[in-house]
């Protein structure tokens, strides 16, 4: 098997896992929409404080969601026992880091295409499909390298629920900082401004070399 | 026997629990004398020799305290990277206990750095905080600490913990400077205060900084050694603990 079939392969598993029993999604999607409700009372939104609060609620909601959908990752593996098989196959370690992240990818991906058309519904934020688009998948990336990695790490403990937050908040805060600015940008065009979206490429590519060298001793038994 | 494998204990019994207790402990009495000695010229250079600061008075004296704090803090993660590093390239348990030690003493000294820093902030800012690069990030590197401390004590002493622990310290202390950079960028637009300008500094200052910031490091490397014996000690008594049980 070449190194992008493995990754299929176990990518293709959790897919169908997640499809039969559809946890990860509908708690996930509905804990989005739940932050957003929420915000909505926390902060009065109004036309003039729009522009300043919106990018970070939508932030704010997607790194909470993502959150809950990557302590899953392999605390569920762990549960039935099936990492210990998956780490006996012979199989590359960055293939199941690759495989796992694509995986959450994916699954925090559905959450964000449902929770942004409710938003921009919800705040009233004109929806800028074609420019959040690179903005929303790049930020996602970023936030799912550290996170797959992590979660590894706190699937290991007995309170990973708690652990993977504090693990993974102030590792990811560059790609939060880049990507609240890159949205707040396309809603009022501020001058000067670094290149968000460059940097936080440059973020995706530092965290995702890093984190797929670092994945083998994670989960080394 | 499966669980039983995952402690360190079990797996390498005898190494690095070489009967060294006897040992009269020079090194630890030197540096521990040093830092003494250190510290009595550093409070007398704070109080007695440097000058007072014209524009900020009498509490710009902390900044003697608050630098070599800051210095040592930052000097405790790259110790944490280090031995994380040292540990996954030799798989010597010694590496991990300098990490833990360095990872304990590093957490003190950025609270007390933080503490400091927001003492001197408010009598010359006349603010508690600013989201400034540096004081954000030495904020973001005490999480990190914390979640070290957390992430160690929740997996408890064996091999899968202190790998986790040498991943962690890896890529934080890549991960800061990044966070330092887009922090900075982030807040290009806002008018920063600025923290300590260097330039017209007269050499009284200067050396009584410099006195202080080696009193500091001596003390650092003081006080862990004592914690790497704590975490040898510690590491012996589970030890012992297993083979009784």
């Amino acid at each position: 098997m070449t190194f992008l079939a493995q990754v299929l392969a176990i990518l293709w598993k959790d897919i169908r896992c997640e499809l039969r029993s559809k946890q990860t999604w509908t708690g996930m999607g509905l804990f989005a929409l739940l932050v957003l409700v929420i915000f909505n009372f926390a902060f009065d939104l109004r036309v003039d404080n729009k522009a300043a609060i919106a990018p970070g609620v939508l932030w704010v909601a997607f790194v909470f969601a993502s959150l809950l959908g990557l302590g899953r990752t392999i605390a569920a593996e762990r549960e039935k026992g099936s990492m210990d098989r998956l780490l006996l196959c012979p199989v590359d370690r960055k293939a199941i880091y690759l495989a796992k992240l694509l995986g959450n990818l994916l699954f925090i991906g559905v959450v964000e295409i449902v929770a942004l058309p409710v938003y921009a519904a919800l705040f009233n934020v004109p929806l800028f499909a074609g420019a959040l688009l690179p903005i929303v998948l790049l930020g996602t990336l970023g936030i799912a390298t550290i996170g797959t990695l992590f979660s590894a790490m706190a699937a290991a403990t007995r309170a990973r629920e708690l652990l993977l937050p504090v693990l993974v908040f102030p590792l990811i805060v560059p790609v939060v900082i880049s990507a609240v600015r890159a949205t707040g940008s396309l809603i009022v065009a501020a001058p000067n401004e670094p290149p968000w979206l460059g940097l936080i490429t440059a973020f995706d590519v530092i965290f995702l070399s890093m984190s797929m060298l670092m994945f083998a001793y994670v989960i080394e038994e | 026997m499966a669980l039983a494998r995952k402690e360190t204990t079990i797996e390498q019994p005898g190494v690095g629990v070489k009967r060294r207790a006897t040992r009269f402990p020079v090194v630890s009495l030197v540096l521990g004398t040093l830092s003494l000695i250190g510290m009595m010229i550093s409070i007398w250079m704070i109080f007695l020799y440097a000058p007072t600061d014209a524009v900020q008075g009498q509490p710009q004296r902390i900044f003697y305290f608050h630098v070599p704090m800051a210095w040592v803090g930052m000097l405790g993660f790259v110790m944490v990277a280090v031995g994380g590093i040292g540990y996954l390239r030799t798989r010597d348990e010694r590496w991990d206990w300098v990490a833990r030690a360095s990872a304990e003493l590093g957490a003190v000294f950025i609270t007390l750095t933080l503490i400091t820093g927001s003492i001197w902030g408010r009598t010359t800012w006349g603010t508690w905080w600013t989201w400034d690069a540096r004081l954000t990030t030495t904020l973001i590197l005490w999480f990190i600490y914390i979640g070290y401390l957390m992430l160690r004590s929740y997996m408890g002493r064996t091999h899968a913990s202190a790998r986790a622990g040498a991943v962690l310290a890896i890529i934080g202390i890549i991960d800061v400077p990044i966070i330092y950079e887009s922090v900075n960028w982030w807040r290009t637009l806002h008018p920063s205060a600025e923290v300590g300008v260097p330039g017209a500094l007269p050499p009284s200052v200067v050396l009584t900084l410099m006195v202080s910031l080696t009193t500091f490091t001596v003390f650092y490397c003081f006080l862990l050694l004592q914690l790497y014996q704590l975490q040898r000690m510690q590491a012996v008594a589970q030890r012992l603990r297993a083979s009784v049980e």
